[in-house]
C-alpha cells in the first residue's frame, strides 16, 4: 500500500519550515501531491499560500524538512523543472516584448532547429485550441498587443504544452483573475481531463466555487501550517470559510465610541464603477481588508496622490503615507535614521528653506523614545536596523508630520508581535486625538482592531463592517466569492 | 487581419523616409537618378551598421557612449594594419569584439551602469585610435574600397547594401532563436533566467555581436574616405542613438527593429541633403537632426496613447 | 569611528590623495622648477571642469538615467551669444553674464518640458536639444571671432595671491553647491529622488518640480563655464564645449559620486578635475602622447567604477 503511494507522488513537502527573520512563514507545513489529481489550496493572506508553492518549484530552500520530486531528494528551480513542475504566477512571466511562439521557444529550450517557428506554434496552437476551443488568439501577435485575459490564457497552455516531456505538476495561482466566467470555466474543464490523464495541478483561487467542484481533495493552511486536508466533498463553502479562521481569540479593543461625526474628511467615489463609495471622518482609524492584491494599494495610492503635488512642495501637509514594503518604496538605504526619519517634515524644521540640525536633532530624539527605536546613534544608517525597527522609522516619519490624515499599505508584514504591540498603543493614542488612519492590513488581529472596515474583492470595495460586526468570519465571507464557476 | 504593433511602429519611420524624399525629389529632381541616389544615400552605410549595433546593445537594456570612439578605432585599424598585414588586422578585430563581449559580461556580473562602463571604454577606444594614427592618414583596402563603390546594376550600391544588412540583421535578430533569447532578456530578464538559459551568455553574445557590426561599420566608412583618422567617427555614438530611436526602438523592454534601424540611419543621413537642396544654411543641419528627433518622439507618443485608447475601449 | 570606516565613507579622499601622488611625481621630473606654474595651471583648467561636473553632478544624483549631454552646446551658445552681446565693451559684463544666465535657465527648462512631455529618457532629451543649441550657435557665431571685454578677459586670466581667479569662482560656486546639497531641504530631495524615486513622492517630496530645478541648474553651470571659458581663452570656438561632455561625466564618476544616484560628492569633483589634469601633465612631461593619456583615462574610471560597484554590493 504504502509502496504504490510512494511511486504515485509528484511532489511531497514535509514537515517544512521556512522562517523570514522573526516571521514563521512555514511552521511544520506538509503538501503532498499524487499523480492524477487536483489540489486545491485555500487560506488567507499570510497563511503561507505563496511559500509553500515557492518551496515546490525549487526557489525557496525550506530551513527545515525535505522536499522530494517522485521520491527523490532533490534541490532548486532546475531540479523543479526537470521534476515537471511547472507554474503559472499571478504577475505575468512572459516577456512583453516577444510573439507568442517566440514567448514558447524561451519557455522551451527543446524547440530547436531551424523550423522551431512552426513547431512551437503548432504546440500553443493546439493546448491553446484544447484548454480555450474557439479563442481567437494569432500566434505571431506580440504578447503586449494582447489583453490581459489573452496573455493569462497563453501563459496557462504554454505552462501545460510540453514537447517532449509532457509536465506533471502544474502550479496555477490565482489563474482565473482576469477571466471571465466562460473561459474559466473552460479552464477547470480542462483542469479535470488533465488529471484525468494523470497529470497533477495545484490549484489556487479566491473563487470557492472553482476551488470546491475542480478539486479531488482541499488543503487548508492557516498560520504556517496545514489545518485541513480532506476530500473536496467534504467540504461546503461555508465549512472552508471556517475551516481558513481561527479558532482561539476574540481578545477585543475598546473602540473609539463614535464613529463617523461631521463631515468626511477623505471620500472617493465606488473603484470601477461598483461596490461601495469610501468615506473617512475624523479620529477613525478605518481598516481596509481582503486578500492581498484586490485593490488596496491601489485605493491608498489614488488617496494619496490626489492629495499631493508632483511639482510644489505644499505648504501645510494633509496627508502622510507609511509604506509597507520598506525595501522598494519606504526607506532611503543610503540615509541615516534621523534622515529618514525627518524627510517628511523637512519644511517645518527648517528656516529659509536651510534644514535647522538642532531642531532635527530635537524631534529625532523625541521620537526615538516615544517610538523606542532600538539604537545607540539616530545617525547611524538605518540599514544597520532590524525590520522591524525600520518600520518603527517608517511610522514616526508620517507621524512627526502635521498631517491630520495618515496612509498604510500593510505596514506591519513581517514585524515582530513586541514592536506590533508598540505601535498600535501609539495608533491608539494618535486617533484619540484626533488624528485619521486608514489602514490595508493583510492581518487579521489589525484588522480587528479598527473602528470601521471596507473589504475589497476584485479591485472594488464589497463590504462595509462597522464595530462588532468586524469579525474574522464576516471579512473571510466577504472577500471570497462564492461564484460556482464550472 | 490585426496589424502588430511592430508594424505600426515601423510605420512612422518609414512615412518619415518615404516624405523626406519625395520632398528631396521634388526640390531636385535630378536626385532622381541612379547617381543622385548613390550620392544621397553614401554615407549611409556605415551610420546604419553603426546604428544596428547601437540596436543590439539597447536590444538587452543597455547603452553604447563609446560607438563613435570604437568605430573610429575600427577605420584606424582598417586603414592601417588591415591594409598592411591582413592577418594582424583580422587578429585585433577579434580582439576587439573579445572586448566587447568582456565588457558585457562585467556590466552584467556587476551590475554596473553601462553609460558609465562604455564612457570609459570610449576613452580607451579614442586613446587606441590616436597611437595608431596620430594624425590623418592610412589608405583603404582595396577590396573596401572595392565594395563601398562598387557600381551594381539598376540599384545604387548604398542602397542595395541598406536593404542587405536590413535583412541579415532582421534574421538575426526578429527570426533566429538567438535573437529571441536577446530580445527576452531585454523584454523580461527574470523569465529568461526561470527558464533556464544563461543570461550572461546572451548578453556576452549580443556585445560581440554589437562589436562585429561595429567593426564593419567602421571598415565601410574607411572604404567611403579612402583614408582614416582618430575623431572620423565620433559623431557616430550620437546619430546611432538618436537613429535608433527613429527607427522605432526604444530603451528599455527589448522593443528594436532592424529594418526601422536602418530606416533611422537613412533618415538622418537625407535631413543633411534636404536641407542643403532646401537651401537651408548648414548652420541648422543639426538642429534639424534634433527637430526632427523631437517630431518623430512626438507622433510616437500621440499614435501610443491612442492605441492605448482603442485598446481600453 | 574606525580609520577604515572613516575612509569609506569619505570616497573623495583617494582623488585627492591620486591627485598629490601625480602633482609629487611631476614636479620630482622637473626638478622642482614647476611647481608653482604647474599648480596654478591645474587649478585653472581644474576650475572650468567642476564647474560644469558640479552640474552633472546634481543631475546624475537625481538617480539612474539622469545625465545631461546638452553641457557642451550650452556652453558653446552661452560663451559664444555673451561676447557678441558685451560686443567688447565693458560696460556690458554683467548684461552678458546675465544673458548666459538666462540662456541656461531656458536650456535646461527645455530640457525638462523635452523629457516631461515627450516621456523619453533624459539621455534622448538632452541629445535632441543639444543639437538644436548647437545649431543656434552655429548661426549666431558666423564663424567670426568676437573677443571678450578687456575686463572681463584680464579678471578670468590673472589671479589673487597667486591663486587663478576662475578658480576662485569655482571655489565659490562648490561652496554655494555644497551648502544647497549638505544643509538646505533642496539637497535632500534630490537624494531622496536619487535612492528612490517612489519613496520620495510618497514621501511627499515634489519630484517634478525638484527635478526641473535641477536641470535647470546644470544649464546655468554649463552657461556660466561658456562665459567663463569663453572670456578666458579670447574668443568662443564652436567646438570649446566638446571635450567637456565625456570630462563633465567622468570628474563626477572619479570623485566619488554614485551612479546609481542619491549620493553625491563636491570635493570628489575638485579631486577628479585636478588629478585628470595632473596626469595629463604628467605624461606630458614624460612624454607620452595623447593615446596614453586617453587609454589611461579611460582605464582610471572604469577602474573607479569597479571598485565603487563593488563597495556597493558590499553593504
Amino acid at each position: 500500500m504504502t509502496e504504490v503511494l510512494k511511486r504515485d507522488e509528484v511532489v511531497a513537502a514535509r514537515g517544512v519550515r521556512v522562517t523570514f527573520g522573526a516571521v514563521k512563514a512555514l511552521d511544520g507545513a506538509d503538501l503532498v501531491i499524487h499523480s492524477g489529481e487536483c489540489v486545491g489550496l485555500v487560506g488567507h493572506n499570510g497563511a503561507g499560500k505563496s511559500t509553500i508553492v515557492n518551496v515546490i518549484n525549487g526557489g525557496l530552500t525550506p530551513h527545515e524538512g525535505t522536499i522530494t520530486y517522485g521520491g527523490q531528494d532533490e534541490r532548486g528551480i532546475s531540479a523543479a523543472r526537470a521534476n515537471g513542475v511547472r507554474c503559472v504566477f499571478q504577475e505575468l512571466s512572459l516577456c512583453p516584448n516577444l510573439t507568442v511562439t517566440e514567448n514558447a521557444r524561451i519557455m522551451h529550450p527543446d524547440l530547436k532547429g531551424w523550423n522551431w517557428r512552426s513547431g512551437a506554434l503548432a504546440l500553443v496552437e493546439a493546448h491553446l485550441q484544447e484548454i480555450f476551443p474557439g479563442h481567437s488568439i494569432d500566434g505571431d501577435s506580440t504578447v503586449d498587443d494582447l489583453s490581459i485575459a489573452e496573455r493569462q490564457m497563453v501563459e496557462i497552455a504554454i505552462s501545460f504544452a510540453g514537447t517532449d516531456k509532457k509536465p506533471k505538476l502544474v502550479i496555477l495561482d490565482e489563474p482565473t483573475s482576469s477571466l471571465d466566467a466562460g473561459l474559466a470555466a473552460q479552464l477547470m474543464a480542462y483542469i479535470r481531463k488533465f488529471v484525468s490523464e494523470g497529470g497533477s495541478v495545484l490549484l489556487i483561487s479566491h473563487i470557492l466555487g472553482e476551488i470546491l467542484s475542480t478539486s479531488d481533495r482541499i488543503v487548508v493552511m492557516k498560520d504556517g501550517r496545514v489545518t485541513a486536508d480532506r476530500a473536496a466533498g467534504e467540504f461546503s463553502t461555508r465549512s472552508l470559510v471556517e475551516a481558513m479562521g481561527n479558532v482561539v481569540r476574540e481578545q477585543e479593543w475598546a473602540r473609539a465610541a463614535a464613529t463617523k461625526t461631521g463631515e468626511p474628511v477623505l471620500s472617493m467615489p465606488p473603484r470601477r464603477g461598483h461596490g461601495l463609495a469610501f468615506e473617512a471622518y475624523r479620529g477613525e482609524m478605518i481598516g481596509l481588508a481582503g486578500l492581498g492584491g484586490h485593490g488596496q494599494t491601489e485605493a491608498l495610492l489614488d488617496l494619496y496622490l490626489d492629495r499631493n503635488s508632483n511639482w510644489w512642495p505644499t505648504r501645510r501637509r494633509e496627508i502622510a503615507f507609511v509604506a509597507g514594503d520598506r525595501s522598494l518604496n519606504g526607506t532611503f538605504p543610503l540615509w541615516s535614521i534621523l534622515k529618514n526619519l525627518s524627510v517628511a517634515s523637512l519644511g517645518q524644521l527648517s528656516t529659509n528653506r536651510m534644514v535647522d540640525r538642532m531642531r532635527e536633532e530635537t524631534l529625532g530624539e523625541s521620537w526615538k523614545k516615544r517610538i523606542e527605536i532600538r539604537t545607540p546613534d539616530m545617525d547611524n544608517r538605518i540599514l544597520s536596523l532590524s525590520g522591524g525597527n525600520q518600520q518603527k522609522v517608517l511610522f514616526a516619519r508620517a507621524l512627526a508630520t502635521t498631517a491630520d490624515i495618515v496612509l498604510m499599505d500593510d505596514p506591519m508584514r513581517g514585524v515582530d508581535i513586541g514592536t506590533k504591540q508598540e505601535v498600535y498603543d501609539i495608533l491608539r493614542s494618535e486617533a484619540a486625538n484626533g488624528r485619521t488612519f486608514i489602514w490595508y492590513s493583510t492581518e487579521m488581529d489589525e484588522i480587528r482592531l479598527c473602528d470601521r472596515v471596507y473589504v475589497f474583492r476584485e479591485g472594488a470595495i464589497m463590504e462595509e463592517l462597522i464595530g462588532e460586526d468586524i469579525t474574522e468570519k464576516n471579512i473571510l465571507a466577504a472577500s471570497f466569492s462564492e461564484g460556482a464557476a464550472a | 487581419m490585426k496589424i502588430s504593433s511592430g508594424t505600426i511602429r515601423l510605420l512612422i519611420p518609414a512615412a518619415s523616409l518615404a516624405l523626406l524624399l519625395a520632398a528631396v525629389f521634388y526640390m531636385q529632381p535630378r536626385a532622381m537618378s541612379y547617381n543622385g541616389l548613390n550620392l544621397l544615400f553614401n554615407l549611409a552605410v556605415p551610420i546604419a551598421l553603426a546604428t544596428i549595433a547601437q540596436m543590439l546593445i539597447m536590444s538587452v537594456n543597455d547603452l553604447d557612449l563609446s560607438m563613435g570612439t570604437f568605430v573610429s578605432f575600427c577605420a584606424c585599424v582598417a586603414a592601417t594594419m588591415l591594409q598592411t598585414s591582413p592577418m594582424l588586422g583580422i587578429l585585433i578585430f577579434v580582439g576587439a569584439i573579445a572586448a566587447y563581449a568582456a565588457i558585457g559580461v562585467v556590466i552584467h556580473v556587476r551590475e554596473l551602469p553601462s553609460i558609465v562602463v562604455t564612457l570609459g571604454m570610449s576613452f580607451v577606444w579614442g586613446g587606441l585610435a590616436v597611437l595608431l594614427l596620430p594624425s590623418p592618414g592610412g589608405t583603404a583596402p582595396a577590396w573596401a574600397r572595392w565594395v563601398m563603390t562598387a557600381k551594381p546594376p539598376l540599384v545604387p550600391m548604398a542602397i542595395v547594401a541598406s536593404i542587405v544588412i536590413a535583412g541579415v540583421t532582421h534574421f538575426i535578430v526578429m527570426r533566429s532563436s538567438f535573437g529571441v533569447l536577446m530580445r527576452g532578456v531585454g523584454g523580461n530578464n527574470r523569465s529568461v533566467q526561470r527558464a533556464g538559459w544563461s543570461v550572461i551568455g546572451v548578453r556576452a553574445g549580443t556585445y560581440a555581436l554589437a562589436g562585429f557590426f561595429a567593426i564593419l561599420s567602421g571598415i565601410a566608412l574607411v572604404g567611403l574616405t579612402t583614408s582614416a583618422d582618430a575623431n572620423i567617427a565620433l559623431r557616430y555614438t550620437l546619430l546611432s542613438i538618436a537613429g535608433v530611436i527613429l527607427g522605432g526602438g526604444q530603451f528599455v523592454g527589448g522593443k528594436v527593429s532592424p529594418i526601422g534601424a536602418v530606416i533611422g540611419a537613412l533618415t538622418l543621413t537625407l535631413a543633411g541633403s534636404f536641407l542643403s537642396f532646401m537651401r537651408i544654411s548648414p548652420d541648422w543641419q543639426i538642429g534639424a537632426q534634433g527637430a526632427i528627433l523631437i517630431v518623430v518622439l512626438a507622433l510616437r507618443l500621440a499614435l501610443n496613447r491612442l492605441e492605448k485608447r482603442e485598446k481600453s475601449l | 569611528m574606525t580609520p577604515h570606516r572613516f575612509l569609506l565613507g569619505k570616497p573623495w579622499i583617494w582623488s585627492f590623495a591620486a591627485t598629490v601622488i601625480v602633482w609629487i611625481i611631476t614636479v620630482l621630473f622637473t626638478g622642482g622648477a614647476s611647481s608653482f606654474g604647474l599648480s596654478q595651471a591645474a587649478l585653472t583648467f581644474a576650475a572650468f571642469s567642476v564647474i560644469v561636473g558640479i552640474g552633472q553632478m546634481f543631475v546624475i544624483t537625481l538617480g539612474p538615467g539622469n545625465i545631461d549631454l546638452s553641457v557642451p552646446a550650452t556652453m558653446t551658445l552661452s560663451g559664444t551669444l555673451a561676447l557678441k552681446l558685451m560686443d567688447v565693451q565693458d560696460g556690458m559684463i554683467l548684461v552678458g553674464l546675465l544673458a548666459s544666465i538666462g540662456i541656461g535657465l531656458i536650456v535646461g527648462l527645455g530640457n525638462y518640458v523635452l523629457i516631461k512631455l515627450l516621456r523619453i529618457p533624459p539621455i534622448i532629451a538632452t541629445l535632441s536639444m543639444s543639437f538644436i543649441i548647437q545649431s543656434v550657435a552655429i548661426w549666431s557665431n558666423r564663424g567670426l571671432r568676437i573677443k571678450p571685454p578687456e575686463m572681463l578677459a584680464n579678471f578670468t586670466t590673472s589671479d589673487l595671491f597667486g591663486i587663478p581667479n576662475v578658480a576662485l569662482v569655482a571655489f565659490l560656486l562648490s561652496v554655494l553647491a555644497w551648502v544647497l546639497l549638505e544643509k538646505s531641504i533642496y539637497g535632500r530631495w534630490i537624494s531622496a529622488i536619487g535612492q528612490s524615486m517612489f519613496a520620495a513622492r510618497m514621501a511627499s517630496i515634489p519630484v517634478d518640480g525638484t527635478r526641473l530645478v535641477t536641470y535647470m541648474l546644470c544649464a546655468v553651470l554649463a552657461a556660466l563655464c561658456g562665459y567663463l571659458l569663453a572670456s578666458f581663452s579670447g574668443g568662443a570656438a564652436l567646438n570649446m564645449g566638446s571635450e567637456y561632455l565625456l570630462l563633465s561625466i567622468a570628474v563626477v564618476v572619479i570623485g566619488g559620486t554614485a551612479v546609481a544616484g542619491g549620493n553625491s560628492n563636491i570635493p570628489g569633483i575638485w579631486g577628479a578635475s585636478l588629478f585628470l589634469f595632473l596626469v595629463v601633465s604628467m605624461l606630458n612631461t614624460y612624454g607620452f602622447g595623447a593615446g596614453f593619456r586617453l587609454i589611461l583615462t579611460g582605464l582610471i574610471i572604469i577602474v573607479v567604477i569597479l571598485l565603487a560597484g563593488g563597495r556597493q554590493s558590499f553593504r
